[in-house]
């Protein structure tokens, strides 16, 4: 009996995080069309989440460049000599298709999802959040919809500079250590790349940054309970957007190379 | 009383979950008066206050400032009502991210779209009506102790000139000086502007100086109210006992929730 319980109050308890975080996206995404937008806060978060995880990102993104390059190499030299394409090829289909988008994504969800979280979350707890309402100023278009209208403009960017450095990766490692020819590597890296390709990982890049601003400022609106509560409010907010992440890394490829 | 009253509650009720905390509440706040909201921690007091101000939601009853309804409003006359009020939070809620003058001009900058330039201005102008320097402008709340924040939130709670301000426990966790010096300044601001005052506290000495009235938040229900004088011979054991702080009497604190 007492197992059945449980099972209902966890079913009750997720349907109603599922009611109230549709409600918190409805709320959200119908006051970012709606006047007055803050431009100036827009401004700031696009610097926050753009401007400041370059370093993190760009790192992440050359060593995948360069572990992509040096696996592919050993792995493919198995099978046949001569594999100088097929390494300049893997290294462009992944990068632009799945690891620079997710890669970039989980990171910016560590560095932005939970700051977001914890700085709401604390507005929350000591009122904050309440005082913007006394002065006549909703919260939402105040807090939540700069960080998603950032969050989804400046992903995309980002995913373009870790794009090109993980490229820049795999053509060190080819070059300085595989001893393969800069030329061939960077007309085959050409030759291989596709519109769709990029196109796709972008379109991805949008959809995280937007999860990764709204469950960031979803957990921080909702906690409760002083400095635990921030906390668990963080953690939620970096674990919930990078499984949304990875879920949604499925859905959309399917939707775009899906037979 | 012939006049409209500024506030008025009937029956207001509100209850999370199956907790009731606000069991049917009757009000009445008439202009320029001062009222005083004394009862224990956890008894709902600052759910009051909230009920009137919107930030939540009562769950039935009337609640009308200056006549109107405002629990079934259309949102858009929401920020007129809202206008009205001002309020000074129980830890100041200042926002840590802008400097103290941001801070106080926040109301006016949005409201009435001043600029940057003008908003500091009236920010430095109200902030000496509660006796800080132009110096302290520019820095950020976390720079200040927790008397200067009040006086902060105070001078953003009056810097739109409202008409109604709310108090939530102005004095809680101050030293007894400066607490007095925050009961001078909502006296001397509050009377001066002829503004209605509705605050919460359970700092005694606090609620008989700045009270015009007091009435007595327990369970859910407002179980004695009366002039401020009065509070010390009201006869209600119950406020009795909350008035001269004995830990025996007919209140009987839940040690556990």
């Amino acid at each position: 009996m007492n197992f059945l319980a449980l099972i209902g109050r966890v079913v009750l308890a997720f349907l109603g995080h599922m009611g109230r975080l549709t409600l918190f996206t409805g709320t959200a995404l119908s006051h970012c069309v709606r006047p007055p937008l803050y431009p100036r806060l827009i401004g700031k978060q696009m610097i926050d989440i753009g401007y400041y995880s370059l370093p993190v990102v760009g790192l992440t993104a050359i060593f995948s460049g360069m572990v992509l390059a040096l696996q592919s190499y050993t792995g493919f030299a198995r099978f046949a000599a001569g594999s100088e394409t097929a390494v300049a090829n893997v290294v462009i289909v992944s990068l632009t298709r799945e690891l620079g988008p997710v890669l970039a994504g989980l990171m910016v969800a560590g560095r932005i999802g939970a700051s977001m979280a914890a700085e709401i979350g604390t507005m929350r707890v000591t009122e904050q959040i309440d005082a913007l309402t006394t002065l006549s100023t909703n919260p939402f278009k105040y807090l939540v919809v700069p960080r998603i209208i950032a969050g989804t403009l400046m992903l995309p960017l980002l995913v373009l500079v870790a794009d090109i450095i993980g490229v820049f990766g795999g053509f060190v490692v080819s070059v300085y250590k595989l001893g393969f020819n800069p030329a061939a590597y960077i007309s085959n890296s050409y030759d291989f790349m596709q519109a769709l390709d990029v196109i796709s990982g972008l379109v991805k890049a949008g959809v995280f940054g937007f999860i990764i601003a709204l469950m960031g400022c979803y957990a921080g609106y909702h906690s409760k309970g002083g400095a635990q509560g921030v906390g668990a409010a963080t953690t939620n907010a970096v674990v919930s957007s990078s499984i949304l992440i990875l879920t949604f890394n499925y859905i959309i490829t399917e939707l775009f190379f899906g037979t | 009383m012939n006049t409209i009253p500024q506030i008025r509650l009937r029956d207001v009720k509100k209850s999370f979950g199956a907790k009731r905390v606000l069991a049917g509440i009757d009000l009445d706040i008439a202009k320029g008066e001062s009222v005083v909201v004394i009862g224990g921690s956890g008894t709902g007091k600052s759910v009051l206050i909230k009920c009137i101000i919107g930030i939540l939601q009562a769950d039935s009853g009337l609640i009308e400032v200056d006549g109107q309804d405002v629990l079934h409003v259309p949102a858009g006359n929401r920020d007129a009502i809202n206008r009205k009020f001002g309020m000074l939070f129980q830890g100041g809620a200042l926002f840590d991210s802008l400097p103290i003058w941001e801070n106080v001009a926040f109301g006016l900058m949005q409201r009435e779209h001043m600029s940057r330039k003008q908003g500091k201005e009236r920010a430095v102008e109200t902030m000496a009506k509660v006796g800080l320097s132009a110096d302290v402008a520019e820095l950020s709340p976390a720079e200040l102790s927790g008397g200067m924040q009040k006086r902060v939130g105070l001078a953003r709670a009056i810097a739109g000139n409202p008409e109604i301000i709310f108090f939530d426990e102005p004095t809680t966790g101050l030293d007894p000086i400066m607490a007095d010096v925050i009961n001078d300044l909502i006296i001397s601001v509050v009377k001066n502007q002829g503004m209605t005052a509705l605050s919460i506290t359970h700092d005694m000495h606090s609620a008989r100086k700045i009270a015009d009235r007091i009435t007595m938040l327990y369970e859910g229900k407002l179980i004695w109210a009366g002039d401020a004088k009065d509070v010390d011979n009201s006869g209600n054991p119950y406020v009795d006992q909350f008035v001269h702080g004995k830990a025996e009497g007919p209140i009987k604190m839940q040690v556990r929730r």
